[in-house]
């Protein structure tokens, strides 16, 4: 069974529709580059995934389990939603990490919180943070932060912001990962780390939705890409076939104005 | 006058500015106090979603922050009891205080109001994003991510205010609140054996002086301490 099917999403703001008629499905464990010139709608659809807009029709289902369905009022309260956006996890391009917390702290922060909820919370309170310490301690190590970890964002490079917003997105074990172009902030020498790390996630079959201006790295990384133009998709399938010989004049169009 | 005769008018000079300060200091925490909350409460009115709130209250911190303190105490003294017949205050010194922190608290609320928008206002979009995509309440958000950075933000201009607010505390003497301007010109018209002194009132700068001194070294360490994030 499909970890994520989207059907028939659709989003308009102020009279211009955003997203049209978005259907698509992806495996666990595979990774599914986006890619789309600007303004094609690829943030409004991860924002949509994650909950942060609310799409006008259609559905968003995760292992078979409707999380969203326009027609239905009780899949949009903001209660429900708190615990189904969990299931997808968001790393932005601007980082947005907790400018007060050091490194560590950005990582632990929520999975603290959401322990909080948890009925045998008070007597193992110890126990449960101390293990969600040592996971944290480990996610930053995997990013190759060991020795920033008692660093706040303000003493790190962009490339190890953009690692730790990644662990700490990880740290709540999301069934989907979306990165909204992860690399777009960064100076240029700095965009080699941060996809070297999003490349071994991809090698662990962590199942992600990378949008991105790296053409060759969208290739290289995803099993599938959707090219989106004007709130469509617009062509999908393997990346090696769509770079090679892309179907649509759009697509042509759009990767030939992008040559790497 | 000279150096000998003030010496000697000194201990009763400084007893009468110390009870003045007091009344001076009272104010000045009743103020803070009141405009602490009050302000908050503006600050969302000022922010509220709900059009014909969020314009009142902009109007009324418009005028209260467009127009003098001195006459806004003014009116909040004589007005209930000239012009609506009804002296809601009463005559003695804790009728005139009530109505001084009355004034200063409406006023010094509004000008907070505006510092804590802009500290709420001032924390990226971003932020709160980030909270609800790892599953946090809205409430967690607003105390665990937001609030520190608002009040880091609104600390240089707070304190800026505050120390207005200790020299502001004298314009309560326009309605014979006896604080300490009040207390050191009573030794001009003739007080306790000291009459035509004018030494008192200038004295009185010190007590300002040394007050703010302590606050700005105050406010500098806690400006200091929310320095470690940025
Ligand atoms: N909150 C919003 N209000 C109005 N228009 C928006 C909003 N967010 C995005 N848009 C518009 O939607 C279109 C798609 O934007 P976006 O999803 O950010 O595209 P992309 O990420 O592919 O560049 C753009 O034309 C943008 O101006
Ligand atoms: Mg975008």
């Amino acid at each position: 069974m499909a970890i994520l099917e989207v059907r028939h999403l659709q989003k308009t703001f102020d009279h211009t529709q955003v997203l049209r008629d978005i259907s698509f499905s992806m495996e666990k464990g595979s990774t599914l580059s986006l890619i789309g010139s600007s303004g094609s709608g690829k943030t409004t659809l991860l924002r949509c995934l994650n909950f942060l807009e609310t799409p006008d029709e259609g559905q968003i289902l995760v292992s078979g389990e409707v999380l969203f369905d326009a027609s239905v009022p009780a899949t949009r309260k903001e209660q429900e939603i708190r615990k189904k956006r969990l299931h997808f996890g968001l790393v932005f391009q601007s980082f947005n990490l907790f400018p007060q917390y050091t490194a560590l702290e950005n990582v632990m922060l929520a999975r603290e919180l959401l322990a909080r909820e948890q009925p045998d919370y008070k007597q193992r309170k110890k126990q449960i943070r101390e293990q969600i310490e040592a996971e944290g301690v480990q996610l930053l190590e995997q990013m190759g932060l060991r020795d920033r970890m008692g660093n706040y964002p303000h003493q790190l490079s962009g490339g190890q912001c953009q690692r730790v917003a990644i662990a700490r997105a990880l740290a709540l074990k999301p069934d989907i990962l979306c990165f909204d172009e992860p690399t777009s902030a960064l100076d240029p020498e700095l965009t080699g780390e941060v996809l070297k790390v999003i490349r071994e996630l991809a090698e662990r079959d962590t199942t992600m939705i990378i949008v991105t201006h790296e053409m060759a790295f969208a290739r290289d990384v995803a099993d599938t890409v959707i090219f989106m133009d004007d709130g469509r998709i617009c062509e999908q399938g393997d990346p090696k076939e769509v770079f090679a010989n892309p179907k649509e004049e759009r697509t042509r169009q759009f990767l030939a104005s992008h040559r790497t | 006058m000279n150096m000998a005769q003030i010496w000697e008018q000194m201990p009763i000079v400084i007893g009468a500015l110390n009870t003045g300060f007091l009344q001076t200091l009272k104010l000045f925490f009743v103020t803070l106090i009141g405009a602490f909350p009050l302000g908050l409460l503006i600050a969302f009115g000022s922010m509220s979603r709900f059009r014909p709130l969020s314009y009142l209250t902009r109007v009324i911190v418009w005028i209260v922050r467009g127009s003098p303190l001195m006459i806004q105490l003014l009116i909040i003294y004589y007005f209930p009891g000239l012009v609506l017949g009804n002296p809601i205050w009463g005559g003695g010194e804790q009728g005139r205080f009530l109505a001084a922190a009355t004034a200063f608290i409406i006023n010094y609320a509004c000008y907070f109001s505006e510092i804590y928008r802009g500290g709420i206002q001032g924390i990226p979009r971003g932020q709160e994003e980030a909270g609800l995509v790892l599953g946090m309440t809205r409430s967690q958000i607003f105390l665990k991510v937001k609030l520190l950075q608002m009040i880091k933000a609104i600390v240089p201009p707070m304190s800026n205010e505050i120390i207005t607010l200790v020299k502001d505390t004298s314009l309560a003497r326009i309605i014979a609140l006896q604080e300490i301007i009040w207390a050191g010109q009573a030794f001009m018209k003739g007080s306790q054996g000291i009459s035509g002194a004018i030494w008192p009132l200038f004295f009185t700068a010190v007590y300002y002086l040394v007050c703010n001194g302590i606050l700005t070294i105050l406010l500098g360490r806690l400006e200091k301490r929310l320095g470690y994030f940025r």
